[in-house]
């Protein structure tokens, strides 16, 4: 009898103690989210977003150049890193036991464990180093290399959800098996691989550490592809170790940018699959 | 096809890491991995705090968070009301999806001022006769970097030990609840050593993301090249130092022996990754094994 009542109190106990870990693991969301409101919102303003910075020491400055940094630098980056995620997502489905199919998806998951600075600093070797200079278009080149294994694995996984009758009955009506892939597989599957390109990009949007020594920043609205830019990321990065008061109130505001530009991307991206397919993303 | 690009571009950046730190291996060797001297000017580069300080932070930071997501996964796929679960992990996902710029900002303002004024204090005077809790109480340290990596950490292994659970066929759990156990019983018995592989595959996959995290512990952990066993006091990582050093790097010597340390961390990472995947393949095995691939 003792021994029962204890079994069920270890047992109502553990029980307890997970609710505590559940609290303990929403709180930070909320501190966070809390914090960056409550510190944040004061400082936005019309201006925030369409002014340039002022020198320090000055009030009223804005972030627009780091906005349209970051639209650059991200924009290129799914321009080059999207079709090759997409096209070797759907060569792995497509093909799944071709050797090279293997390989691919094991380095795939490899290089989605690769730390983002080490992205970062292959990017800096690849370009930076052979050109003598910061560019944006560094930044973007390592931002795709993130996304391309992230879009990869999404595409692959969301192909192989596509019935077999739906390939079978567009075989049988003669088409050739490319067609079948493109007009048919690829069509099915499409909002999917639209989810999961919006939720690489969410992710790579926030990215600093490879932006650090590729694109490097600026304080200077740039629309040229071959020079350093502003990202949001860094530009938060660089106020938040910065000495000044008025910088750290920057520092809060444009992470507040940031992240509601990452939660947007990602919230619409969670909603619009949840219906349609079971998502790990 | 496209596919091809995957590994061609994977070779690419070992190449490239190779190429652009060959000049560090060539002159160190593995003495680099041994030596705790960091001297730009001296051109003599050991990077053993470094790794030291990687490994510490992030094996800390798995301290703190293994139990916590464990909990929340075990919860949310056998307690929690149904109504619940899918919120809960929602909202724990969205952690994930924090920019760790911003991480790194929120320790810096909020965190570290609330570690400092409280929590350090209190740890000191409690736990003080253990070497980990002595010594002088700095803002920026091991403890700060090691907190904010946790909660960073946790989404990744929670989610991972989510699915892992999930998979557990029903009947196991209903054996352990019929031959009299309470539910308590049942997860410890039943359900956890089934899942066990794919448990320490997630925990592996959290501990690849710690060691490999940058911005957030760059700005935490205080940036000092040193051992030390206090907690309150500064260290180093791998990521920190490239993060710090590569745009202002002196001289091609300095600028090689980061390509080095970010060799070692790259290699590091990708043991770490491949073990987590075959364990967790071993599991749930939705893709067919591909271990030969590499």
């Amino acid at each position: 009898m003792n021994r029962r009542v204890w079994r069920r109190w270890v047992s109502n106990g553990m029980v307890g103690l997970m609710i505590v870990a559940v609290v303990l693991a929403v709180l930070p969301l909320l501190l966070i989210l809390l914090n960056l409101l409550v510190k944040g919102a004061g400082s936005l303003s019309v201006a925030f977003f369409t002014r340039m910075p002022v020198p320090a020491g000055e009030t009223g400055g804005g972030v627009a150049h780091a906005i349209v940094g970051t639209l650059i630098i991200v924009g290129m980056a799914s321009v080059i890193g999207l079709p090759f995620g997409i096209g070797a997502g759907i060569y792995c489905a497509e093909f799944p036991r071709t050797r090279l199919a293997l390989a691919t998806r094991f380095i795939a998951d490899v290089m989605n464990g690769t730390p983002s600075i080490v992205v970062g600093v292959f990017a800096w070797a690849l370009i930076v180093a052979r050109t003598k200079q910061f560019s944006a278009l560094a930044g973007s080149a390592a931002l795709a290399m993130l996304m391309i294994p992230m879009v990869m694995r999404t595409t692959e996984e969301l192909i192989k959800l596509v019935p077999n009758s739906l390939r079978e009955a567009a075989l049988a009506l003669g088409y050739p098996r490319w067609r079948t892939t493109l007009s048919i597989v690829l069509r099915t599957a499409l909002p999917g691989i639209v989810t999961g390109s919006l939720l690489a990009v969410a992710r790579v949007a926030g990215e600093t550490a490879p932006l650090l020594f590729t694109a490097l920043g600026s304080q200077f609205m740039s629309l040229n592809l071959t020079e350093p830019m502003a990202a949001l990321p860094l530009t938060v990065f660089n106020y938040a170790i910065g000495p000044y008061e008025e910088w750290h109130r920057y520092a809060w505001a444009t992470a507040l940018v940031l992240i509601l530009v990452v939660l947007v991307l990602s919230l619409a991206a969670r909603l619009a699959t949840r219906r349609r397919f079971q998502l790990n993303g | 096809m496209t596919a091809l690009a995957v590994p061609v571009l994977m070779g690419f950046l070992v190449y490239e890491l190779y190429d652009g730190a060959h000049l560090a291996i060539d002159r160190f060797g593995l003495r680099f991995i041994t030596g705790n001297v960091w001297d730009p000017v001296a051109e003599e580069f050991g990077a053993l705090p470094l790794i030291i300080g990687t490994l510490v932070s992030s094996c800390l930071a798995l301290l703190i968070a293994v139990p916590l997501s464990l909990g929340v996964a075990v919860y949310l796929t056998e307690f929690a009301p149904t109504a619940i679960r899918q919120p809960i992990a929602f909202l724990i996902e969205l952690l994930a999806a924090i920019p760790s710029v911003v991480y790194g900002l929120w320790g810096i303002f909020v965190l570290i001022p609330a570690l400092k004024s409280t929590v350090f204090p209190f740890l000191r005077e409690t736990l003080g006769f253990l070497p980990f809790f002595q010594g002088p109480i700095y803002g920026p340290s091991m403890g700060a970097a090691s907190i904010i990596l946790a909660i960073m950490v946790m989404p990744f292994i929670m989610s991972v030990a989510r699915e892992v659970l999930l998979a557990v066929p029903g009947t196991q759990r209903e054996a352990a609840l019929a031959l009299g156990a309470t539910r308590w019983e049942a997860v410890m018995s039943a359900i956890i050593p089934y899942a066990r592989s794919g448990i320490i595959g997630a925990v592996i996959l959290g501990l690849g993301r710690a060691l490999g995290e940058t911005m957030a512990v760059t700005m935490l952990i205080g940036n000092r090249n040193e051992i030390s066993a206090s907690l309150f006091a500064p260290g180093y990582t791998m990521a920190a130092v490239i993060a710090n050093e590569f745009t202002e790097a002196v001289g091609d010597m300095h600028l090689a022996a980061l390509a080095y340390v970010a060799l070692v961390l790259f290699m590091l990472t990708v043991l770490v990754n491949a073990a987590a995947r075959l364990l967790i393949w071993r599991v749930s095995g939705p893709a067919p094994a591909g271990g030969k691939g590499a």
